[in-house]
């Protein structure tokens, strides 16, 4: 089987006609390929996340990740750029809902693209995820650790975000939640919360949460990485996306 | 979650970044998951310089004890100098 994949920086429209830096991997083969768009954690537009980006690839989707940060800081380190954005209270909502919407209408108009897309965002990305699939047509998402889906940040607290369950009537997609059972952002309360606003709205959707694990278990430069939790969590996605954009 | 309290320190002085010695405006101080440091959690120092852009930043991740220890090290060094020499320097005299 084929399987080369080409992955590069390229600029599309975000928000408002801007154009952003983004990440694109794409595999080389005639496709049809399903789409997915990669939401950065908060600590940026990193190495890890395009290495992300490539293994959706390798995987038969083309994936794009744009890069949130890049009004702030274009052309700076992702974590000069992930302090700039945090001081300024995160990516409003407005925003990334332009950014992603830009990104997935250029996955769309791939040659090789079968006209599916979805999304799959960590940490603030999760909730960035539920917040595109709440307000923008889509075939399927994932929400890994999002925090502020349900709740509200505390005081004092830099970032600029408000709960968002309440949109759960909108969802336009089958949605994968995946949760680390010792996360405190979300906790698993917040989590059954979710579920249950989901369940009341008639969603499809499935859920996991993993015992040992807590926020950002699928970080692998990190300390809280948790591979038994992570390998599963990938073989979650793959299944979930081969069901719901693969072609 | 990966954001906590932060808290904005206008501060006076210069540091050195990725492209040598900037002047410092402010720093900001919080605790939270690093970029680097091989620890869930630490206290982040990031001195910085908005108005020449983000990269004008010096960063810093330290454990919860480093940065303690490091707090009364600050506090300790400033007490045991001569007091008038602290003053002068405080209102920007050599």
């Amino acid at each position: 089987m084929y399987d080369a994949i080409q992955a590069e920086t390229i600029s599309l429209a975000g928000a408002g006609g801007d154009q952003i830096e983004a990440y694109l991997a794409r595999p080389l083969g005639p496709g049809p390929f399903g789409s997915v768009v990669v939401i950065h954690h908060m600590p940026g537009y990193d190495e890890q996340t395009k290495e992300i980006t490539r293994t959706f690839a390798a995987h038969g989707y083309n994936a794009v990740c744009p890069n949130l940060y890049w009004r702030e800081a274009p052309g700076a380190s992702p974590d000069d750029a992930a302090a700039a954005a945090r001081a300024v209270g995160g990516v409003p909502d407005e925003r990334l809902i332009g950014d992603v919407g830009g990104a997935v209408a250029y996955l769309r108009a791939m040659p090789n693209s079968n006209g599916k897309a979805g999304t799959i965002g960590y940490c603030s990305g999760g909730r960035q995820s539920f917040l595109a699939a709440v307000s923008l047509p889509l075939d399927a998402a994932v929400d890994c650790y999002g925090a502020f889906v349900v709740g509200t940040p505390p005081e004092g607290m830099p970032l600029k975000v408000g709960p968002i369950v309440h949109l759960t009537p909108q969802l336009s997609c089958p949605l994968l939640g995946l949760f680390g059972a010792e996360d405190s952002h979300p906790s698993p309360e917040q989590v059954a919360e979710l579920e249950k606003a989901l369940s009341d709205a008639g969603k499809t959707f499935e859920f996991h949460s993993y015992e040992g694990a807590g926020h950002a278990f699928f970080a692998v430069n990190r300390p809280a990485y948790r591979p038994e939790a992570a390998n599963d969590g990938w073989q979650k996605i793959w299944d979930f996306y081969g069901r719901y954009l693969a072609s | 979650m990966c954001t906590y309290l932060t808290e904005k320190v206008d501060v006076t002085g210069s540091g050195k970044g990725s492209s040598g010695w900037f002047k410092l405006s402010e720093a900001s101080v919080y605790f939270d998951h690093p970029v680097h440091a091989p620890a869930e959690h630490t206290l982040n120092i990031d001195f910085l310089n908005p108005g020449q852009g983000p990269s004008a930043r010096v960063a810093v991740e330290l454990t919860a004890e480093s940065a303690r220890a490091l707090a009364e090290a600050i506090q300790a060094t400033l007490a045991s100098a001569p007091p008038e020499l602290v003053e002068s320097a405080s209102a920007g005299r050599s």
